[in-house]
């Protein structure tokens, strides 16, 4: 499904193609029971790093050859550790695997590169080596914008003293169709916070289809688009839904509480007694909680120049002022928050690279990155990480109702050639969202497809 | 009494907003109304899926083919279809008649959760065929022989195409409810002003619980209403003052479209269970239901409450809850004064002042009630603290369920808020000269 988009159906057809009209891909999805992986996947390294071999282990316990050369056959993903590349030397010779490997990469593919923190290598290895690792950023925003056919390329940069399990539920998200709307994007994996629980059936066979089994999620701004979407996909995971939304929504919200099996709480998040009283709900209804998505944002569109207070205040109370009083909450002592828990804030491409006549929506959403990332430390002093995703163009009810042209202009302009699903943003937040991905602290991944916007 | 069995626990509720008839919900049934209900009532306590004891609820207004409602709700519902249902049907006692009956069996431990409450529409009312066209349709049915459906349809008239639409009158008067009630306001000279007073009150309660979000866990919005669309936050006695009297003759008439209730469409449930049950779905309890009676008047035969033969006298229509409320708090030797709210409903003003002054009156309480003198009154500022049918409108069915959860909401913060025992009252009048009422309680 893209919507109403004609460009992708016309496309798509043997004339339009013969016509030379340039082609939309069509995303592979996840859809229970698919496996993580489509085919093989190239694993090398150039230097000397240490993820190779887990990574190659990985993609075997998984089903899949794991190869070293590009042979005749084509490519599910390419993964090269480079966090072990120092000199330009070692730069060159990823080159070398990358060509040919690119050539062999199938449609939806997926090509992941892992680096070093430059800081880390300035000070372990001199300038070269930062460079180099530096010079990964580039690398990969550019193969995102060759690669064609759905692939994405990403890069995961690695500490020191980041363990190699830690990036397991990062290759699970990369590698997989889970991540088909993320790409261009640079994250960077540290030493975990918090316990992960083991996965209570670990033997059981679903466990791989329901990660989030036995852990329980808010949503905030559950009754529709976005925030629905991300309630269903965390129920297919597994967890139990706490749903909440303005009570004047409550009517999409008992739906979306009743399609996943959860329960809704109609709440208007800025009121005063907001916080407190989603905290007493959460821990006398559920006993806690695992995962809090703050997902509950609203515009007020005006030109800055006939902006009113109250178009002003009303959004950055939504999309600001409500998660930071609610994660002050989170943070308090005898907070229902458990170990390993997780915060996911959604922000937005307008955050990043701004647009006109959204001031004031720009700046709650660039807010919430500068929120994310002074509480990571905070958040981490408990066992628990906060992390922020920023959606681009993602089509919704909202988009279907934008002027044409800038319907359109927001879909094309991105390395994937068209718009992203409400499900897209929900499989990065249940990524983020994993007892598992504790390694990701502080960090803002866009699902935009490699928007040109604020890139 | 026999020694108590355990007390049902009331553990929420969910209404749709109210609708004045033939606005939000001109086209939503009965079925749509309690479905979409039960549905809301599901999603706030995540019981999709789930089996409960059993869902008893019931309209007043109904179509035949509705005859077995609440099965048909549950079936549309995201409960388990092995969810069991029937409906009841006591007029306006509906809502807290299913509430009882829903408890009772808990308390017998034949069941562990249920929800109770009913529904209705005055905009999708049902209109019958005209009698005289009806027997002759169902005689052509039966008939066997061209002849003989000939002759039948030769008996079909004009006349016959007027339909039987329900009215809001007692078939043994002839009286609509409110010419009922205007006659009791009248015998016990319930004044105008206490009438719109009480009416502005409820108005003012309602908005002011409305804007505290009060109903943010009581009510789930339906076909774009989020309050109550017959509520004015604006409501005085003053401008109640000016309106003209609908019911009642005369000088004397005192009731009006502000001091009565609309024709109303809308659905209420009280989820119940009991406490090991809630524990175990790690659902909060509001209060207990301790006891209910239900009471019956002539208000038939006879000459009047006050008249001089007293045995041979007639009670108000909408008087039963006088009678009923006396003989629970003697079952349970609690005086009138013994509770922290009530909640008498407001099918009209009068009728909550009627009964209010009735039990002031130590003449009536010692020759109709049987007291030692008065029961004594009932404090403005205890009743209906949260507004009544007055300001939310009454869908004849649902005002049960949503006085229980209203009730049973309301002593949960005061208990949790002052760290005492709280004790609450409900009376609802119903059309045939009946009356429920209850119990409940909530323990800090």
């Amino acid at each position: 499904m893209t919507g109403n988009d004609l460009l992708a159906t016309l496309s798509n057809t043997p004339i339009a193609r013969q016509l030379g009209v340039p082609t939309v891909p069509a995303l592979r999805r996840h859809r229970p029971g698919d496996p993580l992986l489509a085919g093989p996947v190239l694993v090398a390294s150039a230097g000397t790093g240490r993820f190779a071999t887990p990574v190659a282990a990985f993609v075997e316990e998984h089903g899949q050859p794991a190869v070293s050369e590009p042979a005749e056959e084509t490519l599910h993903g390419v993964v090269v550790d480079l966090s072990g590349a120092t000199t330009l030397a070692d730069l060159a010779a990823a080159q070398q695997i990358l060509t040919p490997a690119v050539r062999r990469l199938g449609p939806s593919g997926r090509l992941l590169l892992i680096g070093a923190e430059p800081a880390e290598a300035v000070a372990s290895a001199g300038a070269e080596a930062a460079a180099v690792a530096q010079g990964l950023d580039g690398l990969v925003r550019s193969i995102g914008k060759e690669l064609r056919a759905g692939a994405t390329a990403n890069l995961l940069v690695a500490a020191e003293a980041t363990p190699p399990a830690a990036l397991d539920s990062s290759l699970r998200f990369f590698l997989s169709a889970r991540s088909a709307y993320v790409d261009g994007q640079v994250v960077h994996v540290g030493t975990p916070v918090g316990t992960p629980q083991e996965p209570a059936e670990v033997d059981d066979p679903r466990a791989e289809e329901r990660p989030l089994a036995g852990r329980t999620a808010v949503v905030t701004g559950a009754a529709r688009g976005i925030g629905a979407a991300v309630a269903d996909t965390l129920a297919r995971d597994g967890a139990t839904i706490v749903a909440v939304d303005v009570p004047a929504a409550g009517e999409g919200l008992a739906a979306t509480a009743n399609r996943t099996g959860g329960t809704a709480l109609q709440l208007d998040i800025t009121a005063d007694d907001a916080p407190e009283r989603l905290l007493r709900h959460l821990a006398e209804r559920h006993g806690g909680v695992d995962l809090v998505v703050h997902n509950a944002g609203i515009t007020r569109d005006k030109l800055l120049a006939n902006m009113t207070e109250d178009r002003w205040n009303a959004v950055l109370a939504v999309n600001l002022g409500a998660q930071l009083r609610i994660n002050e909450a989170l943070l308090a002592a005898g907070s229902p928050l458990h170990d390993a828990g997780r915060i996911v804030c959604v922000s937005s491409q307008s955050g990043i690279a701004g647009n006109r006549g959204q001031t004031n929506y720009a700046a709650s959403k660039a807010g919430v990155i500068g929120m994310v990332r002074a509480l990571a430390p905070r958040f981490a002093g408990r066992g628990a990480t906060i992390n922020a995703v920023a959606p681009g163009f993602i089509e919704t009810e909202m988009t279907q109702t934008m002027p044409l042209g800038t319907r359109e202009a927001g879909r094309r302009v991105n390395s994937l050639r068209q718009g992203g699903l409400p499900v897209d943003v929900a499989e990065t937040i249940g990524w983020l969202g994993r007892a598992e991905s504790g390694g990701l602290n502080g960090q803002v991944v866009r699902v935009c497809g490699q928007s040109m916007l604020g890139a | 009494m026999p020694a108590s069995p355990r007390r049902a626990a009331v553990i929420g509720g969910n209404r749709i907003p109210f609708a004045r008839a033939n606005r939000a919900y001109a086209n939503a049934t009965d079925l749509d109304m309690l479905t979409t209900t039960l549905d809301g009532l599901v999603a706030r306590f995540g019981l999709a899926g789930e089996r409960l004891g059993e869902v008893v609820a019931g309209a007043v207004l109904k179509h035949s083919r509705d005859f077995n409602l609440t099965r048909e709700a549950v079936l549309g519902s995201r409960l388990a279809p092995a969810t069991a249902a029937y409906d009841v049907q006591q007029a306006c006692g509906t809502g807290l008649q299913a509430t009882i009956a829903v408890a009772n069996k808990i308390a017998l431990g034949q069941i562990e959760s249920g929800v109770a409450g009913g529904v209705d529409s005055a905009s999708d009312a049902p209109i019958a065929l005209n009698d005289d066209l009806r027997r002759v349709l169902v005689k052509l049915n039966a008939a066997r022989s061209t002849t003989e459906r000939l002759a039948l349809v030769g008996q079909l008239r004009p006349g016959q195409i007027v339909p039987e639409i329900p009215r809001n009158a007692e078939p043994r008067t002839g009286l609509s409810m409110g010419e009922h009630a205007a006659r009791t306001a009248l015998e016990w000279g319930i004044g105008r002003t206490e009438q719109d007073e009480l009416a502005a009150r409820s108005h003012r309660n309602l908005a002011a619980a409305y804007d505290r979000g009060f109903f943010d866990d009581l009510l789930t919005p339906y076909l774009g209403l989020t309050r109550d669309d017959n509520l004015r936050p604006d409501s005085s006695a003053d401008k109640l003052a000016t309106l003209k009297p609908v019911f009642g003759k005369g000088p004397d008439a005192t009731m009006t479209a502000g001091n009565s209730t609309p024709l109303t469409d809308g659905a209420a449930l009280v989820l119940l269970g009991s406490d090991e049950w809630a524990a175990e779905h790690r659902l909060p309890v509001l209060a207990h239901v301790v006891d209910a009676e239900t009471a019956a008047v002539d208000y038939v035969h006879g000459g009047g409450a006050r008249g001089a033969d007293h045995r041979h006298s007639t009670d108000g229509l909408l008087t039963a809850g006088v009678f009923a409320v006396p003989r629970l708090l003697e079952r349970h030797g609690l005086s009138l004064q013994d509770f922290d709210l009530y909640e008498i409903h407001e099918a009209f003003a009068s009728v909550v002042q009627v009964q209010r002054r009735a039990w002031e009156d130590a003449r009536f309480c010692r020759e109709r009630l049987g007291r030692d003198g008065a029961l004594g009154a009932i404090d403005d500022g205890r009743l209906n603290v949260a507004g009544s049918s007055l300001a939310a409108g009454h869908p004849f069915a649902a005002t049960g369920g949503r006085i229980v959860a209203t009730l049973a909401t309301l002593l949960r913060e005061r208990a949790d808020s002052e760290k005492t025992d709280q004790r609450g009252l409900i009376s609802i009048c119903a059309a045939g000269g009946q009356g429920v009422v209850a119990i409940l309680e909530t323990k800090a």
